[in-house]
């Protein structure tokens, strides 16, 4: 070791690392990369390969015909619409009505409002599984304004689907605390100049939130795309399914796995594409999300 | 000027409710708009989450179904004794006339058999009804833990097991590759944004494809141990027997979301000046010393933070049970929010899946009082 150079020990450490990086990585590539490259091989090929490395290739009889078939087993537009609907509208209202709550804490001052603010960080340790229950009766006893008039339970509808999650306490206190670490002049300044509450809101606040706006929006989308347990509870009609619950049209006896695979891609795909453009939006998220969560 | 003279007494009562006791009252507007503007929010998450959270609490205290023909009543306690009983019981050998230990037919000491005792028993009524949880042998006698529900306490210790076997784990496994990665070379994001993949992808997704991968006969796991051992690895049911198979979930789940914690490090790590490092090396420090002396001390407010999380997500395990081993084989994987789920939904009893949740809330509240505790603790000192 002392005959090494400095410059050479140095370098021996940086090829060790990205060997090291690159081999770790391969953990966590190859599922997924296992997955789309199954979606591609017919059955029988698919279980021959699995017994070696080819599980990893694209090779032989590569084609689309799992693709073909999932979606002849499943309505595939259909889902996709519902899954899109969904969070699309839920991301949308949920960063209306978390920044509204949020910039009313902030900056605003009424009665009880450190004891409402207390109350919704101390929500966060319910977990949802703990409610999903009692929400189910909750949900099937509330009225709805419909096409024929009140009707009463919102079983299997688009809105027992998103209504529950267009608030949550995270997104609230994101907000918060990104308003609350603002300088007070922004709002003071606004306000001599004769600006109101409301414009205060829209003109000033909203449009300098981005970062967090982009981390509210991006947990929500996490969130109801791959919503499984609480569609599956509360949707019984095929045409208001999101996209999780298809998966289980292929838990049948004869298990196709070229089908399952192509299914699994098709649902993954678009969150990963989703992520590796907004990749460090995405991970700042999480890191803004764990550190004050 | 009439508002101005408004004192507190003669404001409506609206006004007096809305408006701080130390505010002037002429800021009425700023008080209702501040409420208007909380309000939506506030009537979302009391309807879906307040409300809800409340009738768990009512109902585990009933005997409520979704659909019954008898009208729900209040039981108390009952569904939670149900769940919670647990008793120690010592089972004395059978002796013959002579006071000897009688012998089975295979050379093992005989015992009564435990029914005797369980089922409606005049002088041991406090174990009517219980069941074998399990048992061992300590000197001439067998012990036996009874309980009312094992099929709970089992789930219970096992959801237990996975949340303090993945803490650590992955805690750990995302420390080491928080500090590979915090470093300025070139594609470091590259690889950060490959290790955190796994983590948008739904667990759903994960479950089914990693049920794929741990397939006894045509898995991607036993091949690859094969190929690593030259042949010799004898392949392995990973999720049909029961001693691989909660091991199996927890590798799984490590694997979907150790990308998350490790960028909770990273940002952790970003926060310890660099001065530090210097003034460490300046001082001779090899590598292992900076991690002891520097890196760590600065990293443990993340570390409490990281292992709770964790452990509260780990306690609501579901997912994976639920698409992997539906809680088998031979309940090695039951876990609490199944157990609830599978009570209160597919069996609709309501009342005992709800006195589940309850349980469970109550644990996941006592780990983070103990959470605030340790970090109310380090704060003073």
């Amino acid at each position: 070791m002392t005959t090494m150079t400095w410059e050479t020990r140095h370098r021996l450490i940086v090829s060790l690392r990205y060997t090291l990086l690159i081999l770790i990585s391969a953990i966590f590539i190859f599922p997924i990369v296992f997955m789309v490259v199954s979606s591609l091989k017919p059955d029988l090929q698919l279980l021959r390969d699995s017994g070696s490395l080819l599980a990893f290739l694209p090779y032989g009889d590569v084609s689309l015909n799992n693709y073909a078939d999932a979606f002849e087993r499943v309505p595939m537009a259909q889902f996709a619409f519902n899954s899109i609907f969904t969070t699309v509208v839920a991301m949308f209202a949920s960063i209306l009505l978390n920044s509204m709550a949020a910039f009313s804490f902030a900056f605003l001052r009424w009665r009880g409002k450190a004891l409402v603010l207390s109350l919704i960080i101390a929500t966060f340790i319910v977990p949802f599984e703990v409610i999903a229950i009692p929400l189910l009766l909750v949900v099937n006893s509330l009225p709805w304004i419909g096409p024929q008039g009140i009707e009463v339970g919102w079983l299997n509808t688009y809105h027992v689907q998103i209504l529950p999650f267009i608030a949550d306490s995270l997104g609230i206190f994101l907000f918060y605390q990104y308003f609350r670490d603002l300088p007070d002049e922004l709002v003071e300044a606004s306000r001599i100049d004769g600006a109101s509450i409301w414009q205060i809101y829209t003109r000033i606040i909203m449009p300098i939130a981005g970062p967090i706006l982009a981390t509210v929006a991006i947990l929500k989308f996490l969130v109801m795309w791959n919503a499984y347990i609480w569609p599956l509870m509360t949707i019984r009609s095929e045409e208001l399914r999101p996209i999780m619950v298809g998966l289980q049209y292929f838990f049948q006896l004869n298990t196709q796995w070229g089908e399952i695979m192509a299914y699994l891609s098709v649902v993954t795909i678009p969150v990963l594409i989703f992520y590796l453009a907004l990749q460090r939006a995405f991970i700042e998220s999480i890191a803004t999300s764990g550190i004050k969560g | 000027m009439i508002r101005a003279a408004e004192t507190r007494k003669n404001a409506p009562l609206w006004v007096r409710l809305l408006v701080p006791k130390d505010a002037p009252l002429y800021q009425r507007n700023e008080a209702i708009l501040g409420w208007l503007m909380a309000f939506p929010a506030l009537l979302v998450l009391t309807i879906f989450l307040v409300i809800p959270f409340l009738m768990a609490f009512v109902m585990s205290f009933t005997n409520q179904r979704l659909v019954s023909p008898n009208p729900t009543e209040w039981v108390g306690l009952r569904n939670f004794e149900r769940l919670l009983t647990v008793r120690l019981f010592t089972l004395e050998p059978e002796r013959d006339e002579g006071g000897a230990l009688v012998y089975d037919d295979d050379g093992s000491i005989a015992y009564p058999r435990l029914r005797n005792f369980t089922r409606k028993n005049p002088d041991y009524p406090e174990l009517n009804g219980l069941r074998e949880f399990t048992s061992w042998q300590s000197g001439e006698n067998r012990t036996v833990i009874l309980a009312a529900d094992v099929v709970f306490l089992r789930a219970l210790i096992n959801t237990l097991i996975f949340a303090g076997v993945i803490a650590p784990l992955q805690g750990g496994l995302a420390l080491l590759l928080a500090l590979l990665l915090n470093q300025a070379l070139p594609f470091i994001n590259v690889f950060r944004a490959i290790y955190f993949a796994p983590v948008v992808v739904s667990m759903v997704v994960v479950s089914l494809l990693w049920r794929f991968i741990y397939d006894g006969q045509n898995g991607l796991l036993n091949t690859m141990l094969g190929i690593v051992t030259f042949g010799s690895f004898q392949p392995v049911d990973w999720l049909g027997n029961p001693y691989t198979a909660m091991p199996a979930l927890i590798a799984m789940s490590a694997w979907q979301a150790v990308g998350f914690h490790m960028v909770i490090w990273l940002s952790g790590l970003q926060t310890i000046p660099t001065s530090l490092y210097e003034a460490a090396a300046l001082d001779g420090a090899g590598a292992w010393q900076k991690f002891r002396y520097v890196t760590w001390p600065g990293l443990r407010n993340t570390a409490v933070l990281i292992l709770i999380v964790i452990v509260i997500q780990a306690m609501g395990l579901f997912v994976q049970v639920d698409v992997m081993t539906r809680g088998g084989p031979l309940d090695a994987t039951q876990s609490v929010v199944f157990q609830a789920v599978q009570r209160g939904y597919d069996k609709q009893d309501i009342a005992e899946g709800s006195a589940i949740s309850v349980v469970l809330f109550i644990i996941v509240l006592a780990i983070t009082i103990v959470n605030r505790y340790l970090t109310r603790d380090r704060d003073t000192s």
